[in-house]
């Protein structure tokens, strides 16, 4: 019984909680981050130096009105933000957080599932987020939340195939679906892939940036083009899933990407001897350190960068990218048969 | 006992998103039936311990051909089709002509597969994309490339229909 049901629950709630909190801190953090590389402070009035600046924002968003246009499509209004929420959220159940641990005489697995198709489950859960996208477009029956949408999905569709690509390699190197299995590789090999396939670690960094809407490939929600894209009609609790999904797409960008390319819960350089002392820090300690670093990128690049015109977008993705990833899988797997 | 059920309450939900997909109003609606519906097929797979199977239905399916099926039906306007070719007759007689042609091809697997040993397919392992992988690329390889040229040449075609068109 504890086993089997109270472990697990454990285990599900720990990472829950500790997503929606990095996303609350990631809110603040992106404010911050813009802030000081603009050279200004950012939020300072609520909480310590801002601290609480998202609380006050939240508690804002559910006082708000919740306003549905009046020809809009109610029912599917009302599902798309959790359409794009829950395939986020769920994404985490393969990903593993830590080594297992024993408290009390308890042993908790450092991941909630440890599935031997791990990697194609973050995969084909990622496809599933699209729906919230397009159905949020088109429920709305507003002409800029509708091409907003579009533009969204056929960016994320053209994205993805590079990124599985990179995939792909990794699974090449590591032989293995299971995305523990894949820690444990790089364990195996002494290195991370990180430094195995920079080419794919790159291909996969841009793709991210780009499934998830971010700067530079923000077109989406360009505001001076579409307002504010596929979820220009949505107000309160409403924009605020949609909000919530698209940080929560984030750090599942950034963990995988940990996961894959920089050895997860693993110390750097773990076979090194004398670098030894870097284990008494905790696994899932590395974990948040590394996944924190990436997410950090991700605001660095929006701070720095423009954004990217539409068909220069398409050109970078089908014309650079895919051959590219293509190209490198099809070095890796030479590799692989002659060395 | 507990798989029995599982059984039960998936094909239970397969049957009805089947039939909310035929009887819902709106297209974009009989779509989304359609993509629960493959879903509960993808758990489906998962009481049969073949996951790589299921995540595969849930990538190619769920997260790619309905797509592609939304973004027809939403950008064509599916809600007035012309009366030229609203002939109920013509439609009922088709149904039928489908209907049997499903009935026959239910009764031909039935017939083939009362006569054939049960257990071959549960005789796949807890790690089965090996078992997969193998099968694909030595028993059944001429049928996999045969498929994979089949959808190339469905590709170019529907590339060179495009240009024409420009």
């Amino acid at each position: 019984m504890v086993e089997t049901v109270i472990v697990p629950l454990i285990v599900i709630l720990t990472v829950l909680f500790a997503v929606l909190t990095t996303v609350i801190f990631m809110v603040l953090l992106e404010r911050k981050v813009q802030a000081w590389v603009q050279v200004r402070y950012g939020p300072m009035r609520v909480g310590y130096h801002g601290l609480l600046q998202t609380v006050a924002d939240v508690l804002k968003l559910f006082l708000k009105e919740d306003i549905t246009p009046a020809r809009a499509d109610r029912w599917l209004f009302t599902i798309a933000p959790l359409m794009a929420l829950v395939p986020a959220l769920i994404a985490f159940a393969v990903i593993p957080l830590s080594r297992d641990l024993t408290l009390f005489g308890l042993r908790f697995p450092g991941q909630v599932a440890d599935v031997n198709v791990g990697l194609l489950y973050v995969v084909s859960v990622g496809t599933l987020g699209i729906y919230g996208i397009i159905l949020g477009g088109w429920a709305s029956n507003s002409k800029y939340p509708l091409l907003g949408s579009l533009r969204s999905s056929a960016q994320i569709i053209s994205y993805e195939i590079a990124v599985t690509m990179t995939l792909v390699t990794v699974i090449v190197l590591s032989g293995t679906l299971s995305m523990t299995g894949i820690v444990h590789a790089q364990l195996d090999k002494g290195w991370w892939f990180g430094f195995m396939q920079p080419v794919a670690f790159f291909i996969y960094f841009v793709g991210g940036l780009a499934e998830t809407n971010r700067l530079p490939f923000d077109l989406p929600e360009a505001e001076q083009e579409l307002v504010a894209g596929f979820h220009t009609e949505y107000s309160g609790m409403r924009f605020a899933f949609f909000f919530l999904a698209e940080y929560t797409n984030m750090i599942v960008i950034s963990a995988v990407a940990t996961t894959l390319f920089l050895g997860g819960w693993l110390p750097p350089f773990p076979n090194v001897a004398w670098l030894g002392f870097l284990g008494v820090v905790p696994g899932w300690a590395w974990f948040m350190l590394k996944t924190f670093g990436f997410l950090y990128v991700f605001l660095w690049v929006r701070a720095t960068f423009p954004r990217y015109r539409y068909d220069q977008l398409m050109r970078l993705g089908w014309k650079w990218l895919i051959p590219l990833s293509i190209a490198n899988l099809v070095v890796t797997g030479l590799m692989k048969v002659l060395v | 006992m507990a798989e029995a059920a599982a059984f039960y309450i998936l094909a239970a939900l397969i049957l009805g998103f089947g039939v909310l997909v035929v009887t819902a109003k709106s297209a974009v609606h009989s779509v989304l039936f359609l993509v629960a519906d493959f879903l509960c097929v993808a758990a489906l797979y998962v009481t049969l311990q073949a996951e790589f199977l299921a995540v595969i239905q849930v990538m190619v399916y769920a997260g790619g051909i309905v797509v592609l099926y939304l973004f027809v039906v939403m950008l064509v306007n599916l809600k007035r089709p012309p009366d030229a070719q609203r002939d109920p007759r013509r439609l009922g007689r088709l149904g039928a002509v489908l209907a049997v042609a499903v009935m026959v091809e239910l009764a031909a697997i039935l017939a083939v597969g009362w006569s054939r040993p049960e257990g071959e397919a549960g005789a796949l392992g807890p790690s089965n994309v090996a078992q997969v992988g193998r099968a694909l690329y030595t028993d059944y390889l001429i049928p996999f490339e045969l498929a994979s040229i089949l959808l190339l040449v469905a590709m170019i075609g529907a590339i060179l229909l495009a240009r024409r068109e420009m």
